[in-house]
C-alpha cells in the first residue's frame, strides 16, 4: 500500500499551539510529496471561521494559513460536519469551500490513509 | 512491528509522557521494535535536564532518558517547538546566544521531518497527549 497521511485537529485556533503546530506537521509531509489530507474536528472547526483577526492577541491568523495550503500541495480540507452542528456553524461562514464528511463516512475516510497524525 | 511514537504533552501538565513511557516499555517487553520517538509541542519539556521534581514524585524526564538510553532509541524533540519552549543544545544555545542549554544527553533535536520519516517507517505510529 503506498504512504498517505490525514492530519487530523482537533484544537481551536488560538488555544496553545496544538492548531499552528498540526499545519505545521501537514506542510512538512506534503513538502516529502506524501499525499496528505487534513481533516478538522471538534474544537479544530473553529480554525475555518471566516473574519479572524489574530493581530490583537497577537498571534499569527490560522485562516489565512489554512488558504495557503493549497499552494503546497494540499488542495482539500476536509471537516466533520456533526463538529459543525453541534457548534451552531454554517457552511456559509467558513472562510473557504471545504469538503464536508458525515458521522458515517469519517472511519472509511481515516482508514484511506496508511497512517494518521492526531492532534 | 515496527512502531513510531510521537509525545505531545508535558510531564507537569499532562500524563501523556508518562503512558507513553508505560506504553514503550510494554512495546519493548514484548519484542516489538521503536524506530523512533518523537517529542513534539508541550512534549519538548520531557527532555530538560533542570526540571527537578520533588523527591517524592517520580521524575519522569530521568526515567525516560534512562530508558533511551538502555534501549539504544531514536530520541528525536522537534527542533522548532523546543527553541519555543526553552529546550536547547548547546549549538542552539550559541546560535541564539541564550545564557544555557538544557537538552538532556540521549536526545536530539532536529526537524519535523523526522516525525514523518518516523511515521513512515512504522507499521504503527501512536500519538500521546493529542
Amino acid at each position: 500500500m503506498s504512504q498517505s497521511v490525514c492530519i487530523i485537529s482537533t484544537r481551536a485556533p488560538y488555544s496553545g499551539q496544538s492548531a499552528r503546530e498540526a499545519l505545521d506537521a501537514a506542510l512538512v509531509c506534503a513538502s516529502y510529496d506524501i499525499p496528505t489530507a487534513l481533516l478538522l474536528m471538534g474544537e479544530g472547526v473553529f480554525q475555518l471561521l471566516q473574519g479572524q483577526d489574530s493581530r490583537h492577541i497577537p498571534r499569527k491568523n490560522i485562516s489565512a494559513m489554512l488558504q495557503a495550503l493549497p499552494l503546497y500541495g494540499i488542495d482539500s480540507i476536509y471537516v466533520d460536519e456533526r463538529s459543525l452542528l453541534e457548534r451552531g456553524i454554517e457552511a456559509s461562514q467558513l472562510c473557504q469551500s471545504v469538503t464536508m464528511l458525515s458521522q458515517g463516512e469519517l472511519p472509511t475516510f481515516i482508514r484511506q490513509h496508511s497512517k494518521v497524525l492526531n492532534f | 512491528m515496527k512502531f513510531a511514537l510521537a509525545v505531545y504533552g508535558a510531564p507537569a501538565n499532562s500524563q501523556a509522557p508518562q503512558s507513553a513511557l508505560h506504553f514503550a516499555r510494554a512495546l519493548v517487553a514484548q519484542g516489538h521494535e521503536i524506530v523512533r520517538l518523537f517529542f513534539y509541542q508541550d512534549g519538548v519539556n520531557t527532555a530538560t535536564a533542570i526540571a527537578q521534581p520533588p523527591q517524592d514524585e517520580s521524575d519522569l524526564p530521568a526515567q525516560w532518558q534512562a530508558f533511551i538510553q538502555e534501549h539504544q532509541l531514536d530520541a528525536v524533540v522537534c527542533i522548532a517547538a523546543a527553541l519555543r519552549r526553552g529546550v536547547v543544545d548547546l549549538a542552539e544555545a550559541k546560535r541564539y546566544q541564550l545564557p544555557g542549554s538544557n537538552l538532556r544527553d540521549g536526545y536530539e533535536l532536529s526537524g519535523l521531518g523526522q516525525l514523518v520519516d518516523g511515521a513512515l517507517l512504522a507499521d504503527r505510529v501512536v500519538t500521546f497527549g493529542a
